[in-house]
This record gives C-alpha cells, structure tokens and sequence, in this order.
C-alpha cells in the first residue's frame, strides 16, 4: 500500500475513534459542559492537558524552527514547558479550591468587581480566539496537502467533526476524545523519531541518541556543528550571546503566558480535589516533556540528514523524497550558477536553496526512508493535534460567552438548562466563526499569537498570583495593574511588528527584546504598578479576606463546588 | 484549623516554593542561558552541558520538581490535618 491510502485509513480511523467517544460521553449538565463534572482522574486529565497544551505549531513547526535556530531554539522547549511548574506549584491547587469554572470567575469574586470580570473575559476570548483561528488554519493545511482536497474543504471537514464533538459533550466529550488524540500524537511523533535514531545512532532513544556517537566514531552533535561551520552557518550547539537578553526575555514570557492562558487554567477545574490539581500538572509536563524533548533530537538528525544529503549533491541524483517536497514548494532549488550542484551555504547571495521550517516533521520520515503507514501516521498525528486544541480553545470561548457574559453579567437570573443550551449555541457559533476566520485568514493571525502570550502574562498571571498570595491586594490594585500591563504590552507589540503596522524598527528594541518576548516586562510592570496602587487604596471587605484564606487550605474543596450548583 | 496552625501550613508551604523556584529558575535561566556559555566547556556524554539544559535538562528537572511538590505538600496537608478524604 502506499503513503496515500495509509493516510485515508489512519485518518479515518482516528476520526471514527473520536465520534464514538464523543456519543459516549455527552454532557447532561452545565458543570458536566463546563469542567466535565469536576470528576476526571488526575492521569486522564494529565493526557487531556498535554494534548489540548500541544498544538500544530508544536507538532509540525517547532522542531523546524530549533533545527534551523540551534542553541537559541531552547527557548520554546524551556519557555512552553517551565510554565507548568508555575501552574502546579503556584496556580492550580488554589484555583480548584475556589472551585468555579472560569478564570473571569475568579478574578470577578476576589476583586469583588464587575468590571474586572468584564476586563478578564475580554483577554480570555481575544486569546482564545487568535489562537484558536491558527489551529483551524492548521488543520487545512494538513488536509489539503496530504488529502488533496482543496484548503477550504479541508478546513470545513475540519469543523464539522469539532463542531460534532464539542458542542454534544462539552467538556467531557472534549476531555475524553483528548486522551485518545493524545495517545495517537504521542504515537506519531515517537516513531519515526526512535527509528531515525536507530538508523543514525545504534540509540533507540531518541534523547540519548542525539548525543551519541554516529557510525563513524565522531559525536553526532560535533559533527553536525563542524558540518554547518564548514558551510558558514553558526555553530549549532554555540551560546548566541549577542541574543541571551532577548533569549531570556521570550522564555519568561512563554512561561508566564502558559501559567495564565485561561484554556490551560480551567483543565485544572475538571478534578476532583486539590491534591489532584497539583498531580494532575506533574502527569500533563511528563506527557509533554515527551514531544519537547524528542523535539530537539529529531531537529538535530533532521538537520545533519539535509546538510549530509543535499549540500553540494548534484541536483540529478537527489533522493525521490526531495522531488516530491519541490512541488509543495516548500523545498525550493534555484541553481544561481548553473553548475547543476546544490549549494546549500548561509551566504543568501551563494545558497541556492531554501527549505520551509515545517518539512522537518512532515517530511522526515521520507527522508529516513521509513515505510508508508509512517507517514500517514504522522498526518493522523498532526491533526490530532491540532483538533485536540482548538476544541479545548473553543470551549473557553463558549464557556465565557454563556457563563461569564450571560450568566453572570447580563441575565444572572437564567436557569440551568437555558445557560446549557446558551453554551452549546455559543460552542457552535465559535466553532463556525473560527472556521471561517481561519479560511480566510487576516494577514496578521500569525503575529496575534506572539501577542496572545503577551497578553496571558501581562494581565492573568499577576492578577491571578496576587490574588492567592496577597491578602491586602484589592480592586483597585489589581485592576490598574492588569490595565497598565495590557496596555503597555499591546502598544509595545503592536509598534514593533510591522505586519500589524508598527513602524518600529529592530534595531530600536529596548534591549534588544523582541515583541514576543515583552510580556515578561508587561507582567513585572504589571506586579509594580497593582501592589503600589493597592497600598495607596483601601484594604479589601473582610469576606474577601476570608475567600483567601480558604483556598490556601485544601479540606472541603468538593463543598466549595457543591456550594455553587 | 486554629489561626496559628494555619499560619505555620502557610509558611512551610511558601518555604517549599522559594526553594522549589529557585531551582526552577536556575536550571532554566541561568544553567539553559546566562551561564549557557561557561557550562558549555564541559561535557555530559556528547553534549556541550549549557546546550543540554536548554535543549534536555531543564524539562527533566521541571517534571521532577512538581512531583517533588506533591510528595511534599501531601505529607504537609496530613500533618496539619487539612487533607482531603
């Protein structure tokens, strides 16, 4: 069989494997809709969060991006991990013991103000929705390349099965249908990288095998930095210390922005009591760490196969594989000296070649010379993760809609059943609009999510943290401080990226900090400015007070959440 | 709970996540890139150790420090008599 029809078949056979589940778990309440009845294990909900967590920018791009960064690609790996011990450590037990749905909820009871409410459910779905835009992009772009169905149709069958499964079972259909979305993603990404470094190592694993020794005798990661010196690029393994303070500053701000998405937070209100909160994390970054560190094995034995393979080969005898990537044009060839030798070097004038960051995931197993099934493994794989994220994106985006707008703004006298089917039409408005946005995508959905990391840092995670830890922190506090931060990191963002407008020019950033590093700023900014202002004002109500003071104890977590419906 | 036990849960607590973070934020910030290029001088198997943080370690460490935490404030919440049935 060949590498199409595997594809079919192990597409179809996941997406089947999805809407069975879907059936199964229906969702029957508003708690089951929201947080999946508060009742899911600490393991299940660990596999959930780590495929809700792991999208198709973690799946097909990222390990792209480190294998043409080297050293400085360290920080997506630190920055989308390091934010989970955030999460466990200073976050997660406290949220679950508050014990509602939503971060808007939260930050709308402890600043005993509506207006923070409203100010937080307008981060959550601008973040929710940028985000949730680019993975139904995503989805496209897989169907259409390995499908052969045009990028609109791929998207359309792309909501068409969310749309099924997320607006049926709410939280707990998302929740089961992601721990099988997991498992395949899981799968797919392993494989081909434990063969590969089989092939390249004698190493099964992955993450040893990159520092292993090849068949010659030399260090895999010494021979891939003499390879790329030889050719002008730098060293892969080398510190860039002409970039550490910007490295340092998009890692911060990967970290706090992951530790205050509103999507990632409310995972944490599906288990059943605090002590799951806290495991739960610990069971989502083991799974996690899986994928992040076979990531930046596979970069290093993709990268030393294309240097290997393809650097002053004769473009008669490349390998099939390459032929095949030209028509996608993401490999591209331009023989500038028409000496019929492919010249693959950093000088832009000399190099003759240009290859598109994504083929690393999506063509590594042709390269490695895998069999057929692996690569439509991969596909499964790529959309997994892709369906599995915009559901849990597209679900905080229903749930602000129909619980934190109407429910508890707009018409708080609503009953449970009308709020339910509120949130199912809302699910299914989002699930649509998203659709849509992603067909047709605005020039600059790649850019909003840059600032949709800003954003989670810059406003949530101060509010959030001040609200566990500072008693004396007040509305007045925390509402300037989120307001300053917001502001401060959407204007810096919006001057310095050109595609959004910005005249800024690189060579003006404060400290050589790019945009998408400066919600690390943003959120310091915002911490100064909330416990000043706080100090300044008068002290919160005493049963806010006492609001603090339960949920840093976890006894009668369940009661919290009883108490409420 | 009595105020004062509740004080001495709390703080234990805040002991346990100043260590905790020191240690997330020195793997990570400081080993993975500020001293990235010093520890790249040494050696663990093939790789250069500051590349290894940032591209290996740190993620370990994350993982081991948050099941650390819940063994530790498993033991604490039973010692203070607030753990969940």
């Amino acid at each position: 069989m060949d590498a199409q029809i595997w594809t079919y078949l192990l597409v179809g056979a996941t997406f089947l494997l999805y809407i069975i589940i879907a059936i199964i778990s229906r969702a029957g309440s508003t708690k089951e809709f929201y947080v999946a009845g508060g009742g899911v294990s600490p393991i299940a909900n660990g596999m959930a969060t780590a495929a809700d967590w792991m999208s198709a920018a973690s799946f097909l791009s990222m390990t792209g991006l480190i294998a043409f960064m080297g050293f400085s690609g360290g920080q997506y790996l630190m920055g989308w991990t390091g934010g989970y011990v955030l999460l466990a450590l200073l976050l997660a037990p406290y949220l679950r013991k508050f014990g509602k749905f939503t971060v808007p909820d939260f930050i709308g009871e402890r600043y005993y103000s509506k207006n923070a409410r409203l100010i937080a459910l307008i981060c959550a779905l601008f973040v929710s929705f940028t985000y949730v835009v680019g993975q139904m992009k995503g989805v496209g772009v897989a169907f259409a390349r390995f499908l052969n169905v045009p990028f609109d149709t791929g998207v359309l069958i792309g909501i068409g099965i969310v749309f099924f499964y997320a607006v049926l079972g709410g939280m707990k259909g998302i929740t089961y249908t992601q721990v099988a979305q997991f498992c395949v993603l899981i799968f797919a990404f392993t494989v081909p990288a434990i063969f590969i470094s089989l092939q390249m190592t004698g190493n099964p694993i992955p993450q040893l095998g990159f520092g292993s020794r090849g068949p010659d005798g030399v260090f895999l990661l010494e021979k891939l930095n003499q390879l790329s010196v030889d050719l002008g690029f730098d060293s892969y393994t080398a510190v860039d210390q002409n970039n550490l303070v910007n490295m340092f500053f998009i890692t911060g701000a990967l970290m706090f922005g992951t530790a205050g998405l509103p999507h990632v937070i409310v995972r944490f209100f599906t288990v059943p009591r605090v002590k799951d909160a806290r495991i739960s994390a610990g069971w989502a970054l083991l799974f996690i760490a899986i994928l992040y560190t076979t990531a930046p094995a596979v970069a290093v034995f993709a990268r030393t196969n294309i240097l290997n393979t393809l650097s002053n080969a004769s473009y008669e005898a490349v390998p099939e594989w390459f032929t095949n990537w030209e028509s996608t044009g993401l490999l591209s060839f331009e023989d500038k000296n028409q000496d019929g030798i492919i010249q693959y070097v950093a000088d832009p004038v000399v190099n003759e070649l240009q290859v598109d960051q994504d083929i690393i995931v999506l063509a590594n197993p042709e390269i490695a010379n895998l069999p057929a099934w692996v690569i439509g493994l991969v596909v499964a794989g790529g959309l997994a993760a892709a369906l599995s994220t915009a559901a849990g994106l597209l679900l905080v985006i229903s749930t602000s809609i129909s619980h934190d707008l109407l429910k508890n703004y707009l018409r708080p006298d609503i009953s449970e059943k009308g709020e339910l089917y509120a949130a199912r039409i809302a699910i299914a408005v989002a699930v649509v609009a998203a659709g849509l946005a992603g067909m047709n995508p605005p020039g600059f959905v790649a850019q909003v999510v840059a600032l949709a990391f800003g954003l989670a840092a810059s406003s949530f995670f101060p509010a959030i943290i001040l609200g566990i830890f500072d008693k004396r922190m007040n509305k007045q506090g925390a509402l300037s401080g989120m307001i300053v931060g917001i502001i401060f990191t959407t204007a810096y963002i919006i001057y310095f990226k050109p595609q959004l407008g910005g005249p800024g020019l690189p060579e003006n950033f404060w400290w050589g900090i790019a945009p998408e590093g400066i919600g690390t700023l943003g959120m310091l900014v915002n911490f100064a400015v909330a416990l000043v202002v706080s100090r300044l004002t008068t002290a919160p109500p005493q049963e806010v007070l006492e609001l603090t003071e339960r949920i840093r104890t976890p006894r009668g977590s369940n009661n919290t959440a009883a108490a409420i419906h | 709970m009595a105020s004062n036990n509740a004080k001495r849960y709390w703080r234990t607590n805040l002991k346990y996540l100043a260590v905790l973070l020191l240690i997330w934020f020195a793997v990570s910030f400081l080993f993975g890139i500020v001293f990235a290029e010093i520890l790249n001088q040494f050696r663990i198997g093939g790789f250069p150790l500051g590349f290894w943080f940032a591209h290996q370690g740190s993620i370990y460490v994350f993982v081991i420090l948050i099941f650390v935490y819940v063994y530790l404030m498993n033991r604490l919440d039973k010692k203070f008599d607030v753990d969940e049935i």
